[in-house]
């Protein structure tokens, strides 16, 4: 995993609630057997028009935008489909955090696998967040290590992260690597399990 | 001195699970890991990279569901015209292969969805925990299992260790009492509830689905309700095990037999919720009140009663929602005010994990039976699985599908995601039983509405979206 400190980038506003994943990555992406590449799948119908030009109007095409690497967006980000290619398609294009009021469970684990921040704000915070974003400056600086995003004006927004997740995300650690460490303590449960389940040991 | 309180079902699920807690997280086992072409193979290439092996082949089940075309199935991957699609498959079939993984391919009469597929050999059963890189894992809930959908780097994790990294969720109780009026069931219990609690409502929660409603489900109706618990934004969705689910196990390919059977359902049956469990959340629905539900916006929230007329977006309360409400009104091309019923079909999908079993399509074609398909529709039915395929031909229900002029598919998730070639063309209206009405979900520019298995059959019949009620 990428880890993820500090950032100072631009800030792009998208105002609508329940993005799901479908949205952020269509289907037609989704059959490659790769990580990378998917810069290309991001948001594509909101970006891309019927004939695949891009959409002037859509947030991430318009100049100002352009090399945006955080997203504030409505309430419920990241609903539907398990889909991993979601933050790595985010990722690809140079997103590395995502503010909202809410995400989606997988989706918001999925973004602890692959350094990408997701930052919970209350309701207001947003909105004005999101307010900031459509005006003249768009320069945020998310602080992992403080737990703050500094809107455009200079406003601190301090933000609540689980304590291991922000280790983690800070170091950039392999969960499986982690996990494995702990082999013994599987072997054990297993052996256990054996004894106690028996059925499912010659399914 | 107070006494402890009691335990919930998925409580006891995962207390027998915890192998050990690291970092503040359980490293919970997993029982039973589901895979498919489409989340894996990332996964498996993060295995070779890292030379770690696969902990346990025994415990994987791997199926190609998602890219499968619908038609031709016995070509084998020869039927799969979209190259990126055969790739994906053939990475499967590769990585399943050197791993010694159990894998129903393509043409195999066990194939189909993965959700279907699982509880169908009775790899599904209660108390387990269950995985899959797909969000509708939710449905093996239907067992009182605790199962939900991952990510890629957590299929690797779990192909690795067969353990993932949990924090628990909390206790939501849904109750549905009393009995449903003729032409509902569990789909309508289904978006009752999400357009009840919001498809965010669940977030952070696992729901219990109780109440005599609940108890009457038959497992294919119970799969339905749990399979869109994830619509509701909840980890996972649970029904506590009974003689239904008992009955249902009873004799499939992977249960337990003769005393390892006894031995089993003793174990089974010591899960359920205590009666001094505390819930974090609790909500009462009357089945008797719950109207045959469609959906008319791209969330799964925009739930309305068939006989209602579509929203306002000014009479919702945030900005967000009504920017939102404004977008979906124009996307589906309805407007606001316009009876539901009045809006005309040109597809009609009855498949998917959420509503392609057997069950699912009796009721269907009980609605189809001595009736024809509407001149400007185009109608499909996809069954779940080749053996529900097999066993509605038995019964046959095909030959009342094709009679009423629908067209009788192959099994797969088909126009659920339209990653196959079975879209809904742009512009055109969809009725559908799966489970997602998002933007451009089944074909970009597609609009779909939700519904159950008798609603789309009605919906087929009428040519727009149609009340059941008039078709029993
Ligand atoms: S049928 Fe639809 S929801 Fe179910 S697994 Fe397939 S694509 Fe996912």
């Amino acid at each position: 995993m990428q880890a993820f400190t500090r950032l100072d980038a631009t800030l792009a506003p998208l105002p609508l609630a329940n993005i799901d994943t479908d949205q952020i990555i269509p289907k037609q992406f989704l059959k490659t057997v790769e990580r990378e590449g998917l810069a290309k799948g991001l948001f594509y119908d909101l970006r891309f028009d019927g004939e695949g030009r891009p959409k002037p109007d859509f947030v991430l095409n318009r100049p100002e935008f352009k090399g945006a690497g955080v997203l504030v967006a409505g309430d419920n980000f990241g609903c539907g489909s398990s889909r991993e290619h979601a933050p790595w398609a985010l990722m690809d294009f140079g997103i590395r955090c995502v503010v909202s009021t809410s995400f989606a469970d997988i989706f918001y684990n999925n973004c602890f696998q692959n350094g990408l921040l997701p930052v919970v704000l209350k309701a207001d915070e947003v909105a004005s967040l999101m307010d900031e974003a459509k005006g003249g400056n768009h320069l945020v600086t998310v602080d992992l290590e403080a737990q703050t995003v500094v809107a455009p004006s200079g406003r601190t927004y301090a933000f609540a992260i689980d304590p291991q997740r922000k280790e983690k995300m800070l170091k950039g650690l392999d969960a499986i690597g982690e996990t494995l460490t702990r082999a013994a303590d599987i072997d054990v449960y297993e052996m256990r399990q054996a004894l106690a389940k028996p059925w499912l040991e010659d399914a | 001195m107070r006494s402890m309180p009691g335990k919930t079902l998925y409580d006891k699920i995962w207390d027998g699970h915890v192998v050990t807690e690291q970092d503040g997280e359980a490293i919970l086992y997993i029982d039973l890991h589901l895979i498919h072409e489409v989340t894996t193979p990332q996964a498996f290439a993060g295995l070779r990279a890292s030379h770690r092996p696969v902990r346990r082949p025994d415990r994987t089940l791997a199926v190609a569901d998602h890219n499968v075309p619908t038609e031709g199935q016995a070509l084998g991957i020869g039927a799969v015209a979209d190259e990126e699609a055969r790739l994906q498959l053939q990475t499967l079939e590769r990585n399943v292969k050197e791993h010694g993984i159990e894998f129903f391919p393509m043409g195999d009469i066990r194939n189909g969805i993965v959700h279907v597929v699982g509880p169908e050999q009775g790899r599904t059963q209660p108390g387990m925990t269950i995985v899959c890189g797909d969000s509708h894992t939710s449905t093996h809930g239907a067992f009182g299992a605790l199962a939900h959908g991952i990510g890629t780097s957590e299929v690797e994790h779990v192909l690795a260790t067969q353990t993932l990294r949990q924090k628990k969720a909390r206790n939501f109780r849904v109750n549905i009492e009393g009995e449903p009026i003729p032409g509902v069931g569990a789909k309508d219990y289904a978006l009752a509830v999400i357009g009840e609690i919001g498809t965010a409502g669940g977030t952070g929660y696992v729901i219990e689905y109780a109440g005599s409603a609940i108890r009457a489900l038959s497992m294919e109706g119970r799969m339905t309700l749990c399979n869109l618990t994830i619509e509701a934004g909840a980890r996972a969705g649970l029904v506590a095990p009974d003689e239904t689910t008992f009955d249902y196990l009873r004799g499939r390919p992977s249960a337990p037999k003769g005393g390892a059977w006894e031995m089993a359902l003793s174990y089974w049956k010591t899960f359920f919720s205590d009666d001094d469990a505390a819930w974090d959340r609790e909500i009462t629905l009357d089945a008797g009140k719950i109207a045959p539900l469609v959906t008319w916006g791209t969330s799964p929230e925009d739930v309305l009663a068939v006989t209602d007329r579509v929203p306002d977006p000014e009479s919702f309360d945030t900005p967000g929602k009504r920017a939102s409400a404004v977008q979906a009104l124009e996307y589906m091309g309805l407007t606001a005010g316009q009876p539901i019923s009045d809006a005309k079909v040109d597809v009609v999908f009855i498949g998917s994990c959420t509503n392609s079993r057997i069950e699912d399509l009796r009721a269907a074609a009980k609605i189809a039976e001595g009736r024809k398909v509407a001149s400007h529709v185009r109608a499909m039915v996809v069954p779940g699985s080749g053996l529900v395929r097999a066993q509605a031909e038995d019964e046959g229900l095909d030959e009342i599908f094709l009679a009423a002029g629908f067209e009788w598919r192959e099994p797969g998730c088909s126009m659920c995601l339209a990653m196959n070639p079975d879209k809904v063309p742009p512009g055109q209206r969809c009725a559908s039983t799966s489970n997602r009405n998002f933007e451009g979900r089944q074909g970009r520019a597609g609009r779909t509405h939700l519904m159950s298995p008798v609603m789309a059959a009605a919906a087929a019949i009428a040519g727009h979206i149609a009340d059941v009620r008039d078709y029993l």
